[in-house]
């Protein structure tokens, strides 16, 4: 559920555990995945559906999910 | 950011590709790999009858998908670990997957079927959770595999898994499991023919497969794995990886054309020592196989 209070910034759904944060736009991917100290072959940006590439600039009022792809477990 | 091929918008880069492509485009890049990998390591003949073991996460239903456009004659096999919600959830993205495609897809239930599951496991023995799942899942796809009479069992381990494992191995020199971390490991003594044809595709890859191909899956990590020690190595790698793109497949498919068949005098004596175990006749080095050992000793504290 996303929360209320987010306009004017660019929520972030983050997972493991599920939490969300704002950070204010515009602000490029790349840039973004940097400040968050996130490895860009870690994780995938999803915004409704389809897959953000890093070159992309996100807005204000834009919602994303931040999906990590590293799995561990029994090999 | 342009496709490398048809020259639309793109949505990924993969910079040890040197290529940047679109949702269809990615796509047709990650079947290419994987009927790549199945072509260069000899893995399957084509229409070949495959079990795949299915966990409901992103590698095994990229794979299933994969293999199924592929033209394989495939059934899934999912094994519900009793790890609370996790494999509740994870067992129902595998029904989805299989019953909107039509495909076979056949359930062991640990819990029902054999009287522990593995938080369990972890809790009544000295078994990390991480073993006690691998040991069972091992143990129970290998006799499907067997039992069905299926030309090969398939699993869904990723460039990422195997260059982890392979730098485990490494670092520990652990030469009895180096010489088994092969993409083919043929059939024998009761044990199916074992392939991986995910080797060439990493898990950044597999994910955005999932993604544009609309495939569900279950995103969060499973809760017995935190602390692997996989994923540690898996976050040192793509730290290589991000300062030299192609570091992992070079790391890996080096160590397959280069350094494994060094090896091969290693992995036959291996073999030799093999047995069976006299309660369930699976192959096993000792009178009793580590998967009965567990249920017995799992059975004996339950009571």
């Amino acid at each position: 559920m996303a929360p209320i209070g987010h306009h004017g910034a660019v929520l972030l759904k983050l997972r493991n555990p599920n939490r969300t944060q704002t950070v204010p736009g515009p602000v490029k991917v790349s840039v973004l995945l940097d400040r968050l100290e996130l490895n860009r072959e870690s994780v995938l940006l999803i915004r409704n559906g389809t897959i953000v590439a890093g070159d992309t600039t996100l807005q204000d009022d834009d919602e994303v999910e931040i999906r990590p792809v590293i799995s561990g477990g029994a090999l | 950011m342009k496709c490398t091929v048809c020259r639309g918008p793109a949505l990924i880069d993969l910079r040890r590709h040197n290529a940047n492509f679109c949702a269809e485009h990615l796509a047709k890049f990650c079947r290419d790999q994987v009927e790549r990998a199945i072509h260069d390591f000899d893995m399957l003949e084509q229409g070949a009858r495959i079990l795949i073991a299915v966990s409901g996460g992103k590698d095994s239903l990229a794979l299933w998908d994969i293999l199924n456009h592929l033209g394989y004659d495939t059934a899934g096999l999912y094994v519900g670990l009793g790890i609370g919600e996790y494999s509740d959830v994870s067992g129902r993205f595998v029904q989805k997957f299989a019953s909107e495609r039509g495909l076979e897809l056949l359930e062991v239930d640990l819990r029902s079927e054999h009287g522990y599951d593995i938080p369990t496991a972890a809790e009544l023995t000295r078994r990390s959770p991480c073993s006690s799942c691998g040991l069972s899942k091992r143990h129970l796809f290998d006799r499907a595999a067997i039992d069905g009479g299926y030309d090969a069992l398939v699993t869904g381990h990723n460039l990422d898994d195997e260059a982890a494992v392979l730098f485990g191995n490494v670092m520990r020199w652990q030469m009895d499991y180096l010489a088994r971390q092969r993409p083919v490991l043929p059939e024998r003594d009761g044990l199916p023919r074992k392939v991986k044809p995910l080797v060439r595709l990493t898990e950044r890859e597999t994910a955005a497969y999932c993604v544009v191909t609309g495939i569900d899956y279950q995103v969060d990590e499973c809760p017995m794995a935190a602390g692997n020690k996989h994923i540690a190595y898996k976050e040192l790698l793509n730290e290589m990886e991000v300062a030299s793109p192609g570091t992992k497949a070079d790391f890996y498919l080096s160590f397959q054309r280069r350094a494994v068949h060094q090896l091969d005098g290693t992995l036959a004596e291996g073999r030799e020592s093999l047995g069976t175990c006299d309660s369930c006749g699976a192959p096993s080095p000792s009178d009793i196989c580590a998967f009965c050992r567990l249920k017995s000793t799992t059975a004996r504290e339950n009571r």
